[in-house]
């Protein structure tokens, strides 16, 4: 009986840590839309120069960053998959999820310190740990996204086009 | 201190350059920390722990940095970079530098 359940234990924890995964991981998709909305008018460019014509009143470093992991479920397969060679599906939607969040966070940053515009954007991504080949162990991976957030003069600010909420 | 990862600080211009300043710092996370990021990686997700350590860990790199070049006279550090690399297990390096400059 003892020996069943430890049998058990990996498969449980396996389909456990998939449907919970699977859940936050939609969760953070409807989220990250709230959030990007709410960021909206905050612009944020790759570009170091600013267009002629704007004029800048203040200037802050801004940075938002975030660490996120795998679910179990996702990390084996992934492992398994990556015996083939090709496309790891799974791992696209969290290092988009994580960069889409490290961008909002920097935003939110610029704007509570009273800023409209980021300049100069960059985004770094950082293994912490690497994750041991049977896919245990802490497999965090950060991202961080900063730049130079400016207050523009009133009135020589250009008006932001419909692609303006989408993270860089 | 001004701080921009620009060439120079927008709306001001540079006259005097002091040359590179830096500041690092290398952080462990603690146990109580590493237990629950541990559970949290089993269904993935953020890491809200290791989160708030890193982004405490380059704060205070940008601290140091900026100390660095008070010290030179400086009162703007243009063109900051940042550098992570994991050295051990469990333990991160936060390297921040820049160039110490004087704005007007």
């Amino acid at each position: 009986m003892i020996e069943l359940s430890v049998y058990l234990i990996t498969p449980v924890m396996l389909v456990g840590a998939w449907i919970t995964g699977t859940l936050l991981e939609r969760r953070h998709f409807q989220d990250l839309l709230r959030l990007e909305s709410g960021a909206r008018e905050i612009l944020a460019m790759t570009v170091e120069d600013l267009p002629a014509g704007w004029e800048v009143e203040e200037c802050d470093l801004v940075i938002g960053n975030v660490v996120i992991s795998q679910d179990y479920f996702k990390r084996v397969a992934a492992s398994i998959k990556g015996i083939f060679g090709g496309r790891i599906g799974v791992y696209e939607p969290l290092l988009e999820r994580a960069r889409r969040e490290a961008v909002v966070r920097m935003k939110e940053e610029a704007r509570a310190h009273g800023h409209d515009t980021v300049i100069n954007v960059r985004i770094e991504t950082s293994p912490l740990a690497r994750a041991r080949s049977d896919a245990k162990g802490t497999a965090g991976v950060e991202i961080m996204a900063f730049g130079t957030a400016v207050t523009l003069r009133a009135g020589t600010r250009k008006r932001i086009g419909p692609g303006g909420g989408v993270p860089v | 201190m001004l701080i921009s990862n620009t060439q120079e600080i927008p709306g001001k211009t540079v006259v005097e350059f002091f040359g590179v300043v830096s500041g690092s710092t290398v952080r462990a996370k603690h146990i109580g920390r590493d237990i629950a990021a541990g559970l949290k990686n089993v269904v993935g997700g953020e890491l809200r722990g290791y989160t708030e350590l890193l982004a405490e860990a380059r704060g205070e790199a940008i601290r140091r940095m900026s100390y660095q070049a008070e010290e030179l006279g400086a009162n703007a550090i243009v063109n900051v970079r940042f550098a992570t690399s994991s050295v051990a297990q469990g333990a991160a390096e936060l390297f921040a530098y820049g160039t110490a400059v004087r704005v007007e």
